[in-house]
């Protein structure tokens, strides 16, 4: 098995893009990843992607791609996992290259979620759920995520507000990210003043969904030029777990099972512990989701994780560090964009590139998408290559 | 239209119709004729009660297309008597506060529209407050 390494990586900014088209967005994303990673030419390129069929009417992304971003005629396929896309297009790249098969691959996230209007944009994520028993009733992401919300208060006898870390956190983390949506911190009183949306969940629980593209560069470090002008990223571990589709076909809704096991076996394939880790970019699709991948993870027992962001242990300077660079709550959510938004973030932590968000020291990282509430689960361990 | 998965689904719409497996006496709903919990084929048809208590809720204001007319409703999670929890909106409610462990029971409503007046109307299972005692 060969090692890998990324090379290159690039991100968009994140936002409303009403001038830039899906092929437009992906474009800058792939160039300017080439760039970063000294004019390699991918073999491959896998597509991150969930709402292009629906929002902007175009399927096969991978001809598409490929051919208006000077990649012409090379391999190109969609990977799709709901919110989990950009961590499985990366863990195809990941397969591809340490198979020895492929010598460099791209991973590109590209998303563009406001060609519709935000309630026919809402019904095409709806049918990352159960279409048959969850979307037809009624239900979206966010009920599912509030429904989360609304057991966990009960179960654990705590407030909403002490949810108000997570949020606080990526939009502190968010001002010093050139590429997020809201550069902007909130303080605590405007969290529990906002408007309740989706009881018991307000405005601030759930990221803003937006468009946006990033890449990676994976290949061997054998193949990196030598004047790339960047450190390199090693990736250790990968690990895919699926779970039940549906939220109702589950034993136990607030385990987030699939996460578990996904950090476990990523961990053990790259030698680590979870706790080894200088920063863990999870999943904030909503501030729950955020809390239970901690939970989940084992950096707290059910129904706890929510002190972590009241100690402050989830900030930068804090003992497991997470949305460093704003998340997708602050960030922004480009759907199956997030992934590789995420892999980049944390590359560029390791490449002590992180700027005014910089961990001092950071070696290793840990990178978790969920697909819906973690009904699919991608984990990646990255580490420094000294 | 979707006219076929409609019809397809409406034993389960209307009445609540899963499965339960020879092997393990599991009570699936869903059906998906593999037990989840043994693993083997389960494909004996099983009517449930339909009773249950609300595992979780939430209400919500901005509804995805199709379901503008229902805004505001209530979905939640319903604990059936039988074991499975099933996704399903809370109706009745005539402003009755929603809580956890709260006893509803399953009635036909109409579920969304479909493409407005040329289209099909879609009815299934909600779930309402339990208005008697124990039957």
């Amino acid at each position: 098995m060969s090692d890998v390494v990324i090379a290159g990586v690039s991100q968009t900014p994140v936002g409303e893009h009403w001038d830039w088209s899906l092929r437009n967005l992906a474009a800058q994303a792939v160039q300017a990843g080439r760039r970063d990673a000294g004019g390699l030419m991918p073999q491959v390129v896998y597509i991150a992607n969930v709402l292009a069929s629906t929002v902007s009417h175009q399927a096969n992304l991978g001809s598409l791609v490929a051919s208006n971003a000077g990649l012409a005629g090379v391999e190109g396929v969609t990977v799709e996992a709901a919110g989990a896309s950009g961590g499985a297009a990366a863990r195809m790249a990941f397969l591809a290259v340490s198979s020895g098969i492929v010598d460099v691959a791209m991973v590109l996230g590209v998303e563009k979620f406001t060609d519709q209007a935000y309630a026919e944009a809402e019904t095409a994520l709806a049918q990352t759920m159960d279409a048959d028993y969850e979307s037809m009733q009624g239900a979206t992401p966010t009920s599912q995520a509030a429904l989360l919300m609304q057991r966990y208060l009960h179960d654990y006898n705590v407030q909403h507000d002490c949810f108000a870390g997570f949020p606080l956190n990526a939009h502190a983390n968010a001002a010093h990210n050139p590429n997020a949506f809201f550069r902007k911190p909130i303080s605590r009183q405007v969290y529990e003043q906002a408007e309740t949306v989706n009881e018991p969940f307000n405005i601030f629980d759930a990221a803003p969904y937006a468009d946006g593209a990033a890449a990676l560069i994976l290949t061997r470090s054998d193949i990196v030029p030598k004047d790339v002008g960047h450190g390199l990223v090693r990736i250790t571990g990968s690990s895919i777990v699926t779970d039940t589709l549906a939220l109702h076909d589950r034993t136990d809704p607030l385990a987030f099972q699939a996460a578990g096991f996904s950090i476990e076996r990523a961990c053990s394939q790259a030698g680590i512990l979870p706790q080894d880790a200088d920063l863990f970019e999870l999943d904030d699709a909503f501030s729950i989701y955020a809390a239970l991948s901690l939970e989940a993870a084992g950096f707290a027992r059910g129904g706890e994780a929510w002190r972590l962001a009241e100690q402050g242990q989830i900030a930068l300077g804090g003992s497991v560090p997470i949305s460093t660079m704003g998340g997708s709550k602050g960030r922004g959510n480009p759907v199956g964009a997030t992934g590789v938004y995420q892999l980049v973030e944390a590359a560029l932590q390791l490449r002590g590139e992180a700027g005014k968000n910089q961990i001092p020291g950071a070696r290793r990282a840990l990178v978790q998408s969920l697909g819906g509430p973690a009904s699919t689960a991608v984990t990646h361990v990255l580490e420094k290559l000294i | 239209m979707e006219v076929p998965r409609h019809w397809r689904l409406r034993q389960q719409r209307y009445a609540l119709v899963g499965e339960v497996c020879p092997h393990c006496d599991a009570k699936l709903f869903p059906p998906r004729d593999v037990c989840p919990h043994c693993g083997q084929e389960a494909r004996t048809r099983f009517t449930f009660s339909g009773r249950g208590e609300v595992y979780s809720y939430t209400h919500m204001s901005d509804a995805p297309a199709g379901f503008e007319q229902n805004a505001p409703y209530t979905v939640a999670l319903v604990k059936l008597e039988e074991g499975p929890l099933v996704t399903a909106q809370l109706t009745d409610l005539d402003g009755k506060p929603v809580e956890i462990g709260m006893p509803v029971e399953m009635v036909t409503r109409r579920i969304r529209s479909d493409d407005g007046e040329k289209g099909i109307l879609v009815y299934g299972y909600k779930f309402r407050p339990v208005l008697a005692g124990p039957r």
